[in-house]
């Protein structure tokens, strides 16, 4: 009844190939937005910065990234951590050497920095597919981050190899350290995110984006038709290792403070990054927030369930959170296999019939 | 500009939901669970058992019951961070995360909230300048210490000249396993040993290709950074090359039960670094026994009582009473803040009567903590694994390690974290 494209006239082209066709999308959509900018920042509190909003906000940049490569692209990778991993060093070493470089300059610049190491490695994919390529990416990411372990110049040469986030400004106000408030930590992501979003949707729907999933589809077809298989693989890999690059900046930077490659990058954080893509959807945009927020979110509110609501031994809790997660990830798949993001489009596609389905 | 108005009123909310405390609030941010959960249950389980033995004995402190606070990590920074954001709001007067990495993650949010952190053995090693580390202790000892420590046992066996031989390190790649390297370094050149370095990666179970280069060199000693399921691996490794085991030594985080019962009676002679007495043979497992085991009020499964890391647990638990006790001294109630009780760890002595009076004579080293000092004497000992037995011995006393070598280091790191971070030390006089 209220979510239809009937009697929702657009009269220019610009008005139809807009974001948001769908009235009803577009008013949730602003309102969201509001209520994220203009109202949550005057209620978070460190609690739901640090263990909620901020690695949720940052995880769907890294979802995001992946989900360009993989789902969009077709080219399996296994290396996202040790791109984070690129973006974080990279953030810590300008920092450190340009100390009065503005704080958004440098998260850019590490973008840009991974999204060159990112195509450096992508160059196999253009011979090898699939599984093989999987495991060319393992190898990026193992040697990543034996690289920022084993070379001392990336940590400044400190007695631990731990990198920490010096204290920057921005207007008089901490954006990095641990001055921060919660507020400006949730609103530097968000803005960045927003951005970032808004590039990833509309590249996905123009002509690279375009390319990349012919090239997904079927490699070959794509060449016969016009396609620089080239041009495509490889952009694809810049753009995602930029986004991804993004994400390891604020990581270290926003989120984390301090860290160390081998815990913070290690092979189980490219796994998680893959399971959000693959969770929400591949091949989609809101499947990448519906991922990333799935298994940020999930964890902490059975944590809290089960220890601050129940009351129960947090390591049994612990263990039973593994279970549960295990679980609702398996039911998530059997039932929609093309993962949250497809669950939601079939909800749309209901929402358009009713209340008269046929 | 708007994101100033929102940031400062953001933080006037986060003020006015401050809580009222109620109890003394000692969170444990414990890891019972993944793969280091063989060194956290025992930890966990002792330092609770301690805070449960002081409610019940002496009904609190100062009339304020104790309250642990639970929270798991997983030996996760992640969630490290996760437990420290939700314990804080609770009235937190002492973190001891029993993590390296995630003390490097606290050090700086701990300054800023002003909630002190005892990392005893762990963490930042420079944290022993409190002219710099306001809110960090690190005392007793501390892993320079403890590889000073190491090297004096060397050479005290040695007749005091270790010249030409050869240590190896099998650390554990994380900021935990570096620390020592910078001084073992540092007393390789003065001693003229040759020392070389061999990185295990978390969580530790692959280190055959570390062990055959062992085998390969022949190395006079191994030294150990190890942590969880590295330990037990190292050393069974070290039983299938047939290294001699009283040449091999470990830190004190590789000098548990856990670590030398899978081995066997190949681990006999296993020896490891300690800043504590080892056993059970004191007047306190007789009240923890009547007070906490007997009521039924035991942590965990109860059957870590007495192994070097519930010992650990415990001392860690006794040291944050004793922190404690002083604060309330120095601030005139019971209800004290967490930068009360800074102060009060600031002020801590560690005496023989004390310790005899809290019924753990000999437990550890006396020291003395100060504004400039946050890391005690640095003494440290020498245990050794009797596999017959079944049991540790200490078998070198709690003794003075090289602060010629190490002070320095502790300065110039201090001083290089300060300016990184822009902090200017205060003055200690």
């Amino acid at each position: 009844m209220y979510y239809r494209e009937a009697g929702d006239f657009k009269t220019s082209y610009r008005k139809d190939q807009q974001n948001f066709p769908i009235r009803f999308d577009r008013v949730h959509f602003w309102t969201m937005m509001v209520l994220a900018f203009a109202v949550i920042p005057f209620f978070i509190n460190d609690y739901w910065a640090n263990a909620v909003f901020v690695p949720f906000l940052i995880y769907a940049i890294a979802t995001l990234g992946l989900n360009i490569l993989t789902g969009y692209c077709g080219q399996v990778s296994l290396g996202s951590a040790g791109f984070m991993a690129v973006g974080a060093y990279a953030s810590y070493k300008l920092m450190t050497s340009f100390p009065d470089l503005n704080f958004f300059v440098i998260v850019v610049l590490s973008g840009a920095i991974t999204a060159l190491v990112g195509t450096a490695f992508g160059l196999p994919s253009l011979r090898i597919k699939g599984f093989y390529l999987a495991v060319a990416t393992l190898a990026a990411q193992f040697f990543l981050v034996w690289l920022f372990n084993k070379v001392p110049w990336f940590y400044n040469n400190s007695a631990s190899g731990q990198i920490s986030v010096p204290r920057r400004d921005m207007f008089g106000i901490a954006i990095t350290g641990p001055e921060a408030s919660a507020a400006t930590k949730y609103l530097v992501c968000l803005a960045i995110v927003f951005v970032l979003g808004f590039i990833a949707r509309n590249l996905t729907r123009g002509r690279i984006g375009r390319s990349w999933m012919a090239i997904r589809d079927m490699d070959f077809a794509a060449e016969i038709i016009g396609v620089d298989p080239l041009r495509a693989k490889l952009s694809a890999f810049a753009i995602s290792s930029f986004f991804i690059g993004i994400a390891g900046s604020l990581f270290f930077t926003i989120y984390l403070g301090a860290v160390e490659v081998g815990e913070a990058f290690g092979i189980e954080r490219s796994f998680l990054i893959l399971f959000m893509v693959i969770i929400g959807g591949l091949g989609s945009i809101y499947g990448s927030f519906a991922g990333a927020a799935f298994l940020v979110l999930m964890p902490v509110l059975l944590k809290n369930a089960l220890v601050g609501g129940l009351g129960w031994p947090s390591d049994v809790a612990a263990h039973l959170e593994f279970m549960i997660m295990g679980a609702l990830i398996i039911f998530f798949l059997i039932v929609e296999p093309h993962g949250l993001a497809r669950l939601w489009a079939v909800t749309k596609q209901k929402l358009r019939l009713w209340p008269f389905p046929y | 500009m708007k994101s100033l108005k929102i940031a400062a009123l953001a933080a006037g909310v986060v003020a006015l939901a401050a809580p009222a405390f109620a109890d003394l609030v000692f969170p444990s941010m414990s890891y019972r669970t993944g793969p280091y959960a063989a060194g956290g249950i025992p930890y966990a389980d002792g330092y609770q058992d301690y805070m449960t033995l002081i409610n019940e004995r002496d009904g609190g402190l100062g009339g304020e019951k104790l309250k642990v606070v639970e929270c798991e990590t997983g030996y996760n920074t992640q969630k490290g961070v996760e437990c420290y954001e939700s314990t804080k709001g609770q009235g937190a007067l002492l973190y001891q995360p029993l993590s390296t990495g995630i003390t490097y993650q606290l050090i700086p949010k701990v300054q800023s909230d002003q909630i002190p952190v005892l990392t005893m053995g762990y963490g930042r090693t420079s944290a022993a300048n409190g002219a710099v580390f306001e809110y960090i202790f690190n005392f007793p000892a501390n892993y320079w210490a403890g590889a000073s420590g190491i090297v004096n046992h060397l050479l005290d066996i040695n007749g005091g000249d270790i010249k030409g031989k050869s240590i190896a390190l099998v650390y554990h790649n994380s900021a935990y396993g570096k620390e020592p390297i910078r001084t073992l370094e540092e007393l390789s050149k003065k001693h003229g040993f040759t020392l070389t370095t061999l990185p295990v990666d978390h969580p530790g179970q692959e280190q055959k290709s570390q062990w055959l280069q062992i085998r390969r060199e022949r190395p006079d000693y191994v030294l150990m950074w190890g942590w969880g399921v590295m330990n037990s691996v190292a050393i069974q490794e070290a039983a299938n090359i047939n290294f001699p085991m009283e040449n091999f030594i470990g830190i004190w985080w590789s000098g548990s039960e856990n670590d030398v019962r899978p081995a066997g009676a190949a681990a006999n002679g296993y020896k490891a670094a300690t800043f504590h007495n080892v056993g059970s043979d004191y007047p306190i497992f007789d009240d923890l026994k009547t007070y906490v085991f007997d009521k039924g009020l035991t942590a965990g499964a109860g059957d870590q009582v007495g192994t070097a890391i519930y010992n650990r647990g415990l001392y860690a638990a006794m040291m944050a009473v004793e922190g404690a006790r002083k604060a309330q001294e120095l601030a005139g109630h019971a209800n004290i803040t967490p930068q009360e009780m800074r102060d009060g760890l600031e002020n801590l002595e560690i005496t023989e009567a004390l310790m005899d009076s809290l019924g753990m004579p000999n437990f550890g080293p006396s020291f003395k903590v100060s504004c400039g000092n946050h890391g005690g004497s640095g003494d440290v000992g020498i245990q050794q694994w009797d596999a017959a037995s079944d049991t540790w011995k200490l078998i070198s006393d709690f003794a003075p390690v090289d602060l010629e070598v190490i002070q320095p280091l502790i300065d110039a790191d201090s001083a290089a974290y300060a300016a990184e971070a822009g902090i200017t030390p205060r003055s200690c006089n």
